[in-house]
């Protein structure tokens, strides 16, 4: 029996003001998998986690969510965030809007809701810090109360916008680490974007790869390859590993740089 | 200090530091000072074209703050929010400039409204004030969750699925009411100090939102209250002990309550 999946994307298109950032993006998440989407800043990573959060209207193509049996259908954690250091909240105050941050009236407190923080700060090993004002802390710390902040109502599916920039490399192992603990404790289908996808190539089942509007996606070793990619980027790159890292290139100038360089001389006298 | 024709002034009083503390707790949390300020200035055109009219300043407060709001809200879709929050106010001061050259019987009237008039309060002035701040803070204790999430960030709100521009526009007009409800008591200028000082306090003192919310209206009371018993005492005027008392208590916090080296 396979499971029906968690999320699916057909053919989604995304334009701002006329210009495509996303052109014919599909691909499909199973329940527990986790999935990197990988791309270079401005490829469409955040447009595509927005729009399947339902937060803007794509121009073509859909956006399928099976939330099953939970409450929850989205767990989310945005883009680096500044928090005021005064804010009077404290990390279980942080995860307790999780829960119920959306609703009218005055929180009640009640022992189910406590437990429930208490055992998602446990789960993300933030107990120490649940007491702690949430402005107060290091952006490693601050990522793992909004990862608890985003699991509290165990969502089948949590997106992550750039979890990993601005961290260093303990705190970058640390994080991913922890999400692909959780998404095994869970079964949560975790779609986490990131233009480096070197931390993340040991644990993932799954890359999703956007360039040049469009996405590949299937296991990493299927998809980081020179053909896949060079069909992808329209032009010939190169999927070099190092070290045991992977570095995509590209071969030559893309034609558009090169008609570009051709026309300004200024660039190509520089060069000896 | 506690004669029958006292009386009215402390009910007024108390109940404009209840409201200026729980809408200030929140303008301080979503940074929405600048918008505290604005608002209550760019009402009190409002009033002088209410006295132009010969209709109630209360009537006219409530007009221009319901415009300040659609206006600083529609404003701030097409530019960034301290923008298009100083935009109303410059239009509001143009038709205040406006107001106040038809009319030359005014000049009273406005320093009472800029600086307050706390020691002459009617009793007729109890029941509108009342209602007022009875419905701007039943709509905060409404909206306090989604209010709290958004000013941790309005991402997150908006994926939990309260809209960042519906929860900024109902704010606003909470703001608006606690501004109409205030205004004509501590004055256009005063509105703003009450509503920063107590909050901006409040928030070093506890990292607790309710009990954050709680110390805000108490600050704010003592501000309100000691404001007056020593403006009867003194004769100074009540604004200059309202900011005096709001720089007190917000440098209290400094001193006394948790700072930024926390770890």
């Amino acid at each position: 029996m396979t499971d029906a999946a968690v999320l699916s994307v057909h053919g989604l298109r995304v334009s701002f003001s006329g210009r495509p950032v996303l052109k014919d993006v599909q691909f499909e998440l199973a329940p527990g998998e986790f999935c990197a989407l990988i791309g270079a800043n401005g490829s469409g990573k955040t447009t595509l986690l927005k729009a399947i959060l339902g937060l803007l209207r794509p121009e073509a193509g859909e956006v399928r969510i099976d939330a099953g049996a939970s409450a929850a259908r989205i767990g989310y954690v945005p883009q680096k965030i500044s928090i005021d250091p005064y804010l009077p909240l404290r990390s279980r105050d942080v995860v307790a809007l999780g829960l119920d941050g959306a609703r009218w009236g005055w929180p009640l407190r009640s022992r189910v809701r406590d437990a429930r923080v208490q055992e998602m700060l446990e789960a993300v090993g933030a107990m120490d810090l649940a007491d702690r004002r949430v402005g107060q802390l290091s952006g490693g710390q601050q990522q793992r109360v909004l990862i608890a902040h985003a699991l509290v109502r165990h969502p089948r599916l949590l997106l992550l916008d750039e979890p990993l920039a601005n961290l260093d490399v303990r705190s970058t192992a640390e994080v991913v680490t922890l999400l692909r603990q959780l998404s095994l404790q869970y079964r949560t289908a975790v779609l986490l974007s990131a233009h480096d996808m070197n931390p993340l190539l040991p644990v993932i089942d799954r890359i999703v790869y956007l360039a040049n509007c469009c996405a590949v996606s299937g296991k990493a070793n299927d998809v980081i390859r020179t053909e896949v990619l060079s069909r992808l980027y329209g032009y010939h790159v190169d999927v070099v590993r190092v070290h045991g890292r992977v570095v995509v290139i590209a071969a030559h100038e893309p034609e558009e740089i090169r008609a570009a360089l051709a026309r300004d001389p200024v660039h190509t006298a520089e060069i000896p | 200090m506690f004669s029958d024709f006292m009386t009215n002034t402390w009910i007024v009083a108390t109940l404009v530091a209840v409201v200026a503390g729980v809408v200030g707790f929140f303008v301080v949390v979503r940074r929405a000072a600048f918008a505290a300020h604005v608002l209550p200035l760019g009402a009190f055109p409002g009033a002088a074209a209410a006295s132009l009219l010969g209709v109630s300043e209360l009537a006219g407060i409530v007009v221009f703050s319901g415009l300040g709001v659609l206006g600083i809200s529609q404003l701030q879709r097409w530019d960034r929010r301290e923008v298009a929050t100083a935009l109303w106010l410059a239009v509001a001061l143009a038709l205040g400039t406006l107001f106040l050259s038809m009319t030359r019987e005014y000049s009273q009237g406005l320093y009472a409204l800029l600086f307050g008039e706390v020691l002459g309060v009617s009793s007729r002035a109890i029941v509108p004030v009342a209602v007022l701040s009875s419905i701007a803070i039943a709509m905060t204790a409404l909206l306090f969750r989604p209010l709290l999430l958004d000013s941790l960030s309005p991402e997150l709100a908006e994926a939990a699925g309260a809209a960042s521009r519906w929860l900024e526009l109902a704010f606003l007009a909470v703001l608006a009411l606690a501004t109409a409800t205030a205004l004509p008591v501590v004055g256009a200028l005063m509105v703003f100090s009450l509503m920063v000082g107590p909050a901006s306090a409040a928030r070093m003192f506890s990292d607790r939102p309710g009990t954050a919310l709680a110390l805000t209206i108490g600050l704010s009371l003592a501000t309100v209250w000691g404001s007056i018993a020593l403006s009867y005492l003194s004769d100074w005027p009540v604004g200059f002990f309202v900011g005096t008392l709001a720089g007190l208590s917000y440098a209290a916090g400094r001193v006394t309550g948790v700072t930024g080296e926390g770890r």
